[in-house]
């Protein structure tokens, strides 16, 4: 069976719908630092997919993807970090808590 | 592998190498070093600025065109750093106190460390380091704003800045993921933009564009993408919010300009200069519309910055050297009025910890001086003519309207203009608070530190002469016209 580029690009392009779906809807905080990852991982998706079917003899999308995975681990490890001091100061993880500030 | 290029970019070696001796003194020294290493990050920084100043720049690209040093960038990497400078001036009071004595070194760490991925996001000419430069200026900034650990609307304010950060970051490389797709295998601007040229507008260079034009609206805090500018600006410490919504808006901006010329210059009347004008139309109005209802002078100042983003992108617009020497000088202003402001605010917050507009009423009574001086602030963000926030607009609005000769530029500019006027309005607010204002001051009587006079000089001193003084307008000219930079009109447009 030949399998073309589509077959890898929509499950990647559905998978970044259902990471802002997720990150739109979700209450608590650390549902939506999972949407936000598949959106990032999404994104190191299509370029790997990029890469291996459009440019095959250059490794710029490959490159860009081990970089993007380790920003990536970065953002999450300050988002969790940020997570447990909100934990700590309201006793929960729930988005419709932290209201102090607005308007 | 040659390490002599590393030579080209110094600017970064520069504040690298003041981040190792603030980590090392911070990490080995004893309670003397504690003492004295806020004055030592000070000066060190300053001797920076006027060696990065002096410093011979390096117009042709290194490392295979991934970075480029020229005139132009750095003149961009000076204002961030009078910018940070005078930061680094206000926070001496914040963390110079009890609660805040084992921490303050790591604050100043990360301070540097984002300045270095600001100089990254304006030297990079490749997606890879865009990327990375944006990354490592925007994630530190989070911990900067969650740094008051005491106080709830802090962690408040980070975490609603990192989710979105996170969040707008992810549509930006999505967007490139699609920019890859479209280009000839290739991240540089420069093969972007040929591939651009060679093809045709199709579906997919208009998603990826909005996509990248949404992940970088973020970072400037553009319309559809500004609303969490004003929650984090009121969350966060003083000091951060003034380097948020001066030297990290400044970054972006120019970074904005660089993309949008150099990579996506080709589509600029058949793609990005409507969705551009769209974007500066809301971003101004909706600012100003919003600033005039607010009480809190920190998110005051945040629904201001947003209105004053529109101002700068106007630059962009322009899209020429003028447009860009133009977007450079309202930067500069745009720094020592913002920071004027801040300097006032975080003053009396210091003192008092008062932070409304209320409190404000009646302080010529007992500050006539910081009455003074956030008068000269807000005449100038406000553009009355003989402070420097006049010249900055009437440049960027001359580079508009010098561009093309379509009435729809024009059109933008007469907004822009009546949008000043409502501006006016909540700018005078303050101003009428602190001299008309019948009522008994709240604000009592208070010396500030000399460290304080000093950034704030410096802030009114910019006010008084950027604009009258034509040097600092011929230097970004001169900058500009200097660099390998390539105006629009030269790709025939």
């Amino acid at each position: 069976m030949d399998i073309s580029i589509l077959y890898y690009l929509v499950p990647s392009v559905l998978m970044f719908v259902f990471g802002v779906y997720g990150f739109l809807t979700r209450k608590n905080m650390i549902a939506m630092l999972i949407s936000l990852e598949l959106m990032l991982n999404s994104a190191d998706l299509n370029f790997v997919i990029f890469n291996r079917y459009l440019f095959p003899g250059s490794m710029d999308g490959m490159m860009f993807t081990l970089f993007a995975i380790a920003i990536a681990a970065a953002e999450t490890s300050i988002a969790i970090a940020l997570i447990i001091n909100i934990y700590r100061a309201v006793g929960n993880t729930n988005v419709t808590d932290i209201k102090q500030l607005k308007f | 592998m040659d390490y002599s290029q590393f030579g080209a970019m110094l600017p970064e070696l520069i504040v690298l190498g003041i981040f190792l001796v603030v980590f090392f003194m911070d990490t080995f020294g004893g309670n003397g070093v504690k003492k004295i290493l806020t004055p030592t990050t000070a000066i060190l920084f300053l001797l920076a600025t006027v060696a990065i100043w002096i410093a011979p720049s390096c117009p042709e690209g290194i490392f295979g065109g991934m970075y480029v040093n020229d005139t132009a960038t750095k003149a961009m990497k000076c204002i961030l750093n009078l910018g940070a400078f005078l930061v680094i001036l206000q926070s001496f009071a914040w963390a110079d106190n009890a609660e805040m004595e084992t921490r303050k070194g790591e604050y100043y760490e990360l301070l540097l460390a984002t300045l270095f991925g600001m100089y990254l996001m304006v030297s990079a000419r490749h997606f890879l380091l865009f990327v990375i430069g944006i990354e490592s200026a925007s994630l530190p900034i989070a911990a900067m704003i969650a740094f008051d650990k005491y106080r709830y609307e802090s962690h408040e304010a980070g975490i609603k800045y990192i989710l979105t950060a996170v969040f707008s970051s992810a549509i930006l490389m999505m967007g490139l993921s699609f920019v890859y797709a479209f280009s000839v295998g290739s991240l540089y601007f420069s093969d972007i933009m040929v591939a651009i040229n060679e093809g045709s507008m199709s579906g997919l260079l208009m998603f990826a564009l909005a996509f990248v034009m949404a992940g970088i609206g973020f970072k400037l805090s553009l319309v559809p993408f500004h609303l969490w500018t004003a929650d984090v600006y009121q969350g966060a410490p003083t000091p951060v919010t003034s380097y948020l919504s001066v030297v990290s808006k400044g970054s972006a901006a120019f970074a904005f300009f660089i993309i949008f010329t150099q990579c996506f210059g080709q589509v600029y009347s058949g793609a990005w200069e409507w969705m551009l004008y769209a974007l500066i139309i809301l971003t101004i109005t909706v600012g100003n519309l919003f600033a005039l209802r607010q009480k809190n002078m920190k998110r005051f100042m945040a629904f201001s910055s947003v209105s004053q983003a529109g101002y700068l992108v106007l630059g962009v617009i322009a899209a020429n050297s003028l447009g860009l020497a133009s977007m450079m000088f309202y930067t500069i202003v745009y720094v020592v009025s913002n920071l004027g402001a801040f300097a006032v605010i975080q003053t009396i917050e210091d003192h008092t910890g008062k932070l409304n507009m209320d409190d404000y009423n009646g302080l010529h009574k007992t500050n006539p001086w910081l009455s003074v001086a956030m008068t000269l602030a807000m005449f100038s963000l406000a553009g009355i003519p003989p402070f420097a926030g006049f010249f900055s607009k009437i440049l960027i609005f001359t580079s508009v309207t010098s561009a093309t000769n379509s009435m729809a530029l024009y059109m933008l500019v007469l907004i822009a203009l009546i949008n000043t006027v409502i501006s006016l309005y909540y700018y005078l607010c303050v101003v009428k608070a602190m001299w008309i204002s019948n009522e008994a001051p709240v604000i009592g009587e208070f010396k500030s530190t000399c460290v304080a006079k000093t950034g704030l000089g410096i802030c009114i001193a910019g006010i008084l002469l950027f604009g009258l003084v034509s040097p600092v307008y011929e230097w970004l000219v001169n900058s500009v016209e200097l660099s390998s930079w390539q105006p629009l009109a030269l790709l025939g447009l």
